[in-house]
């Protein structure tokens, strides 16, 4: 039953983005631009600052991340949907993980563009490796959707919500955004360590198991209030 | 697993409060709702009734006081007694992007329904709304929304029923058809616990009511047909002490010239 429930709350997520593609166009627009700024910013002559690209790409995917969170749960807001969810029988945590999941594809989805721009206008190698990079950008991306779709749902009905967000996410994802940017940057090595890559990414694995267990552990008492 | 749906004859609100931090929403309210009956939950704006509905509906728990259902404490049995309570607010809680269809199996599976597409064809069916179907919720009308709302609510059938204002921007046709469906459910034996300040509309439903203001329970009739008296005896009271000089809407304090 609660493998049922995750994936309803999935896959109406999805159904309800693929009608309206609204959060994938914001999302997507925001990260390339964001991309494209700090390419015309810092790329000189045509040569890329040295191990900019990793920074450049999880800072894309943090601010495409808050975005995507923001608008998801402002969705579920505006018809009280959010409300609908939370009066069922079904468990809260279920609830929680369909939600996290679509917030996690959505993010996985604009991925798949962002890593391509960033290796044109960086002339960085990600794609060298593209099995440590999935596994990576993977771990990354739960760690932050995790916090993240935690506080969006705990801040749905705060009226100040927008700039909330940011504030509380930020400072708890900074390590998550850490290690990502350091496991990317250490495969774009001209020779990656696969040692240096399995510490971070270990650190990243220790994060997402901390941060989805204490998100399923107290998303029911939050959102009863 | 669903949990087992709690089964109970009647709701029982003893001395219920709630504070939003220093604010009182609600102080030492009571009152009792039984099967085949529609309680009214009248009173102006702010009185307190949309709290009252979040608590019954185990969304909100009381600052103190407990609410029973039957012999079950919300505190305890939360999602056994969510599967049996249906809830209709001011919103529909209808996703606009989904087809009608959509958003009835959408609901059936999240109350655990194992025949989803049956359940749905049901209440497209009582919502009268077969031939649209398939049409994204965002093309209905209000009325049409309303219907399928309400259905939405009873789609698991729920033994409460917990109404928050469902008269709101219905034509006379719809709001009359959402009167006979009440009708029909307070006779199979639902409890329905209706909260709204258009005592036109919800009057001839009613069986018992009670009034809020501020929070209080400050009346409670048991006879329908003393319940127009004192509905305009309490909002009297509420504009006096607001100080309102505006024109009562329908309803309100002296808004009829054909009273007794």
């Amino acid at each position: 039953m609660f493998a049922r429930i995750v994936w309803l709350v999935l896959r109406k997520d999805f159904t309800v983005e693929v009608r309206s593609l609204e959060i994938a166009y914001t999302t997507l627009f925001f990260a390339i631009s964001c991309v494209l700024v700090f390419a015309f910013a810092l790329v000189q002559e045509g040569r890329a600052p040295e191990g900019g690209a990793a920074g450049i790409l999880w800072i894309a995917i943090a601010f495409a991340g808050t975005l995507a969170l923001g608008r998801t749960f402002e969705r579920e807001r505006q018809s009280e949907t959010l409300r609908a969810l939370l009066l069922a029988p079904a468990a809260r945590p279920a609830v929680y993980l369909g939600k996290l999941l679509g917030i996690v594809a959505l993010l996985l989805a604009a991925e798949i563009l962002l890593v391509p721009l960033v290796t044109l206008l960086f002339q960085a190698p990600l794609l060298e490796h593209p099995a440590w990079l999935a596994v990576i950008l993977v771990a990354g991306t739960i760690g932050f959707a995790a916090v993240g779709t935690l506080f969006a749902a705990m801040l749905v009905r705060v009226r100040s919500r927008d700039v909330l967000l940011p504030v509380l996410l930020y400072p708890i994802t900074v390590p998550v955004i850490i290690a990502g940017v350091r496991a990317t940057a250490a495969l774009l090595e001209p020779q990656p360590d696969a040692g240096i890559i399995r510490f971070w990414l270990a650190l990243l694995a220790c994060f997402d198991v901390v941060f989805v267990t204490l998100a399923l552990w107290t998303f029911e008492p939050l959102m009863t209030d | 697993m669903t949990p087992p749906e709690a089964e109970f004859d009647e709701l029982t609100a003893e001395d219920v409060s709630r504070h939003f931090g220093r604010r009182r929403a609600l102080s030492r309210v009571s009152f009792r709702a039984d099967r085949g009956a529609i309680l009214g939950l009248l009173g102006p704006n702010g009185a307190g009734k949309s709290t009252m509905l979040a608590l019954l509906g185990t969304l909100l728990r009381p600052s103190s006081g407990r609410i029973l259902y039957g012999k079950f404490d919300a505190s305890h049995h939360g999602a056994s007694l969510r599967a049996s309570i249906g809830v209709l607010g001011h919103d529909l809680f209808l996703y606009p992007e989904l087809t009608a269809r959509e958003n009835l199996e959408f609901f059936a599976g999240l109350y655990g329904l194992r025949d989803r597409r049956g359940a749905a064809a049901a209440a497209l069916e009582h919502a009268r709304l077969s031939d649209r179907a398939d049409d994204a919720v965002s093309s209905f009308s209000r009325g049409m929304r309303q219907r399928l709302g309400l259905e939405r609510a009873l789609i698991h059938r729920p033994r409460l029923l917990l109404l928050d204002e469902p008269f709101t921007g219905l034509d006379d046709a719809s709001a009359a058809a959402l009167g006979r469906r009440l009708g029909t459910l307070r006779d199979q034996g639902t409890i329905i616990i209706l909260a709204t300040h258009d005592l036109d509309l919800a009057e001839p439903l009613l069986n018992r009511a009670i009034f809020l203001r501020d929070g209080r329970v400050v009346d409670a009739v048991e006879r329908p047909e003393a319940l127009r008296a004192v509905y305009r005896e309490v909002m009297s009271r509420t504009t006096a002490v607001s100080g309102f000089a505006g024109s009562p809407r329908s309803g309100e304090a002296g808004s009829r010239t054909d009273e007794p």
